[in-house]
């Protein structure tokens, strides 16, 4: 059985025993939270990269292909006004979907509608793109060193004509900056003057300045020391308040994403496995993957409950394995694990929460999870891999 | 017990064009047999340069300026270099962040280990071997006795880690000094490793410095705890008072701005501004101007580490000479 | 201002760390003062025929016995007074070279960004005719270009257009190693978060490509622009000393050379040697400051 679970991850070309049932996962989607049109729906969403080797080598070396199924099917609402997080071990494809939503990749398969319209038709209109706009992680290489932070924050407002009137202009930026706790004056600043912190701030102005309705969030915090990680949260939520932004939170840190989300997604080797409001996720993990991050968390109260971490590592999504991506480290795979690919559904118990697990559609997934809040006492952080 | 590692009024200077920059400055602490200390602070507050300056790498033209540091009671802080060369391998063991840059891809995983394994300890070439295995399965690398012999490309980034781990300390060193060991991991993968660490230090009554950001880390893996904050110590204590009673206003901070697992909440306790640049620490304590409690001594003298009780904080709020003493709520978490 | 933010710079500050630096800059000062000014500050003028006199031919330097004073470092077999024909040769080798690299490394960083930026078969294309280009010696295109021009066009015309030819031939030679360069850097900009911002706005990749990554891989290319300028300035006079490098009409230096090369036996020395020096300490000086300029650019060699 061992060498058959070899063979399949390490065949080439990948093998794809799910095929035969590919998941219909966009019909069972996650409820719309209401009939309104949501900011962002992604459906079936897929990017594949070719990291093939040059031909001449691959020819030499008797190799295929090598497909990099990045994000394999990824289908998500965002309602207006909501933060939806997408949450995952690198490599999970996180970031690639964010980079699909704002247009940065061209989809392999699917679609994203934004606001109801179909955004590769849409994407030449500047005024679609003016009302969607990115954070990026690094604070360091976000910003060009060579422009003053006032030309930093103004490039969208020229980039979409906003304004023609430099004076306009020069008033805008200003209260932009204030907008995210900087003063005017810093516009005739270079980014090297500034802190991580402030740098994101700059970075927050700056897509803030073609008065966005939608935010792309790619681990915005995670570069950032805590204290400072604390501050960009609390104007992000500020912000989302003030003026009813949605974000789309990319995240591999779930205390940040706990404090910021409606609804979480969780991804794995490119797929979602588990998708749920904020608190139903935090109080009722239903994937064992979901479980298995949730364990892996360090708890400050040492003395707490026996820490089982999850066995393995992720496999290469070159070669993903069958069936549900997750058996070979999953404790309760079995025989249809390995040969069909688990489709998200709702599950049981808790209806609002949408999960790829053939362990809890069969119901078989065990005693319950004990939910974060129900533990035994002492504070828990989560903190692992968050900028401290 | 003797400790293992002490470091006394550690000073370390960056000379520039302009003017000398202090990295870090009185820093001290102790480290014994079998312990785990865990030091933290935000980027720049000087924890790797810490470490670097303990294991005499530190990055040129950085030097240490004052202070001492003793390992088992010598001064290992003004060697020449090829004697600190010789120390490091067999009496310090240093874990990196990036196992890559401490393994050599040219050579198996197995002659790296006897290697260090034959320069450090008399051992015969078969003795050598077998030890390696034994420390492969020690960290945690199934099939041991056939991967001894795989390169270091042949491993994922978490199994690398672990033969890393194991190269530090199969010369069964004293000290080992580990520089964000885990941070390049994924989080499954980090549980693996810290439980390793600990493990290994317990048995081997090994001394431990672990430099991380990770609050998490630290409370799983450490037994005492140093805040650092522009280059000085602000506060060391056992590590559960460090991280649910911090008694310096920096570390509570600190501690309170971490986002919580088990809840939400609406808004984070932040602590406003920015740690100061090297160049612009100010006078008295570096941390006045972002403290809730500052007042007129602070921004005149430098504090101390003063006993709080349960851990030592720098801060004049702890000096019962002083105008102000702490609130109850910072004296009880 | 502007001026006090230089004198206040890191760059200025290493600058006036290094002894060698600051020689190799006024040397490099007085080649350029000396060349441009020419016309002005030469004691003769070598090209005016009608104050060439061959009695005054073949004069060895002022400090020579027989030497005269306003000839201080000789005359040729025309009777020209060497320091002026250095300097009027030292204007043309100047000239040539400033040219030829300014040709190339506008080729080379235009095709460096626009191959590193778009990538893919472009990219490939485009590096790949810079491999090739650069397995032949820099002096055989040169040749080869030369050659090509003269087979192409009578003579009068090529005397006329030679100086043209000789910069495109030079310049053209050297652009595929500001190309990689800029390549490889725009390569690391070009994901950086700063160039994803813009562009998931929608600028388009030659704004992108001007407003962005450019400012930030010229770095390197200054230091490759100064060091290819004694390389250029070395291949125009191999050229000229070859004979097929600017008209005689307007000697450079390598001209210079190669006519005081038939003397240097007959006791004549100093109608090569001085142009000779002079080449050298100009390519040397220009070379050590681009040397410099690596080092302090670099961050990790600080």
């Amino acid at each position: 059985m061992a060498d058959d679970i070899a063979m399949r991850a390490s065949g080439a070309p990948p093998p794809h025993a799910s095929d035969a049932s590919p998941p219909r996962a966009s019909g069972a989607s996650p409820p719309r939270a209401s009939g309104a049109t949501p900011m962002l729906a992604a459906e079936e969403l897929a990017k594949y990269f070719d990291v093939s080797r040059p031909l001449l080598q691959r020819l030499l070396a008797r190799e295929g292909r090598r497909i990099l199924r990045a994000v394999d099917g990824v289908s998500f609402e965002i309602p207006k006004g909501t933060t939806l997080s997408l949450v995952g071990e690198s490599g999970c494809g996180k970031s690639t979907v964010a980079r699909l939503v704002v247009g940065l990749y061209q989809p392999t398969r699917g679609r994203v509608l934004f606001d109801g319209q179909d955004l590769e038709k849409a994407r030449a209109a500047s005024e679609q793109r003016r009302r969607m706009q990115m954070i990026f992680q690094d604070p360091y290489a976000s910003l060009n060193p060579r422009w003053r932070v006032r030309d930093i924050v103004a490039e969208p407002i020229r980039a979409f004509g906003l304004t023609r009137d430099n004076a306009a202009q020069r008033e805008r930026v200003a209260q932009l900056l204030a907008q995210v706790g900087l003063s005017p004056l810093d516009g005739e600043k270079y980014p090297h003057e500034f802190s991580g912190g402030q740098r994101q701030r700059i970075s927050i102005a700056r897509a803030l300045s073609s008065n966005p309705e939608f935010l792309v969030c790619d681990e915005p915090t995670s570069a950032l020391d805590v204290s400072v990680q604390a501050q960009i949260l609390n104007l992000m939520k500020d912000l989302q308040r003030r003026l009813g932004l949605t974000y789309l939170f990319i995240s591999h840190n779930l205390a940040v994403v706990r404090q910021i989300s409606d609804r979480i997604g969780v991804m794995y080797l490119g797929r979602l496995v588990e998708l749920a409001p904020a608190e139903t996720l935090f109080n009722a993990p239903r994937h064992p993957y979901t479980r298995a991050l949730m364990e892996a968390i360090p708890d400050l109260d040492m003395t707490g409950r026996q820490r089982v971490p999850v066995g393995g590592e992720v496999p290469s999504p070159i070669s993903p394995p069958s069936g549900c991506p997750f058996h070979p480290r999953c404790p309760l795979a079995n025989h249809r694990c390995k040969a069909e690919r688990p489709a998200l559904i709702p599950a049981r118990g808790t209806p609002e929460t949408v999960v790829a697990c053939h362990a809890v559609e069969e119901g078989r997934d065990g005693a319950a999870f004990t939910p974060m809040d129900q533990r035994p006492p002492g504070p828990r952080i989560g903190t692992t891999a968050t900028a401290l | 017990m003797a400790p293992i590692l002490d470091v006394r009024d550690l000073r370390v200077e960056f000379p520039t064009r302009r003017g000398t920059l202090t990295a870090l400055d009185g820093v001290s602490f102790a480290i014994e047999p079998g312990e785990v200390l865990g030091v933290v602070g935000e980027s720049g507050a000087g924890k790797s340069m810490t470490g670097a300056a303990i294991i005499g790498l530190l990055e040129p033209p950085g030097r240490i300026a004052g202070g001492q540091i003793l390992l088992n009671g010598r001064r290992i802080d003004n060697l020449p270099h090829e004697q600190m060369r010789r120390i490091r391998g067999r009496e310090i063991g240093a874990i990196f962040q990036d196992p890559l840059t401490t393994l050599n891809p040219l050579y198996t995983v197995g002659d790296q280990l006897i290697e260090t394994m034959q320069t450090h300890l008399d051992l015969s070439g078969g003795e050598a071997r077998q030890r390696a295995i034994g420390w492969l399965e020690m960290v945690g690398i199934p099939a041991a006795a056939q991967r001894v012999d795989s390169y270091p490309h042949e491993f994922s980034g978490g199994m690398r880690q672990r033969v890393v781990i194991a190269l530090a300390l199969c010369a069964e060193p004293k000290l080992v000094v580990a520089d964000e060991p885990t941070t390049a991991l994924d989080v499954s993968i980090q549980a693996q490793i810290i439980a390793l660490l600990k493990r290994l230090a317990r048995e081997k009554g090994t001394a431990m410095m672990l430099v991380t950001h990770d609050m998490g880390v630290i409370a799983e893996t450490a037994d005492r705890v140093a805040v650092m904050y522009a280059g000085r110590i602000a506060e060391i204590g056992p590590v559960r008072e460090v991280v649910k009673d911090p008694r310096h206003p920096y570390s509570t901070g600190l501690m309170a701005s971490i986002p919580p697992l088990d809840r939400r909440v609406e808004h984070l306790a932040q602590i406003d501004g920015a740690m100061p640049r090297l160049s612009a620490i100010p006078p008295g304590c570096a941390f006045n101007p972002r403290c809730p409690h500052v007042f007129d001594r602070c921004r005149v003298e430098r504090p101390e580490l003063l006993e709080t009780g349960a851990t030592r904080a720098a801060c004049w709020l702890y000096d019962p000479a002083s105008e102000k003493q702490a609130p109850e709520a910072l004296r009880h978490g | 201002m502007a001026l006090a933010r230089l004198l206040d710079s890191d760059l200025f500050w290493s600058f006036r760390r290094s002894p060698v630096t600051v020689l190799s800059a006024l040397v490099a000062l007085v080649c350029v003062l000396g060349a441009a000014l020419a016309p002005w500050i030469a004691p003769h003028n070598p090209f005016d025929l009608a104050s060439l006199n061959l009695g005054d031919a073949f004069k060895p330097p002022a400090w020579d016995e027989i030497g005269e004073a306003s000839y201080p470092l000789g005359t040729d077999d025309q009777g020209r007074d060497m320091l002026s024909a250095i300097m009027y040769g030292a204007r043309i080798s100047l000239l040539v070279g400033v040219c030829a690299v300014l040709f190339s490394t506008l080729l080379g960083v235009t095709i460096g960004l626009v191959a590193g930026y778009l990538g893919g078969s472009v990219d490939g294309l485009l590096m790949r005719i810079a491999d090739i280009q650069l397995t032949f010696p820099s002096i055989l295109i040169a040749l080869l270009v030369d050659g090509i021009v003269r087979a192409a066009l009578p003579r009068e015309a090529h005397d006329q257009i030679a100086l043209f030819v000789v910069i495109f031939a030079i310049g053209i030679s050297a652009w595929p190693q500001f190309a990689r360069t800029v390549r490889s850097s725009t390569l690391v900009e070009r994901n950086k978060e700063y160039v994803l911002a813009a562009r998931v706005i929608g600028l388009s990749p030659l704004h992108i490509m001007a407003t962005h990554v450019l400012p930030n891989v010229l770095g390197p290319v200054l230091v490759i622009a100064t060091l290819n300028l004694g390389n250029a300035i070395i291949t125009e006079a191999t050229l000229s000393f070859l004979g097929v490098g600017v008209p005689p009409t307007h000697p450079s230096l390598g001209t210079l050379i190669r006519i005081g090369n038939d003397f240097l036996f007959s006791g004549e020395w100093w109608i090569t040697i001085f142009p000779g020096a002079a080449l050298v300490a100009m390519v040397l000086s220009v070379n050590l400051l681009g040397d410099w300029l690596r080092d302090a650019l670099n961050p990790k060699l600080r």
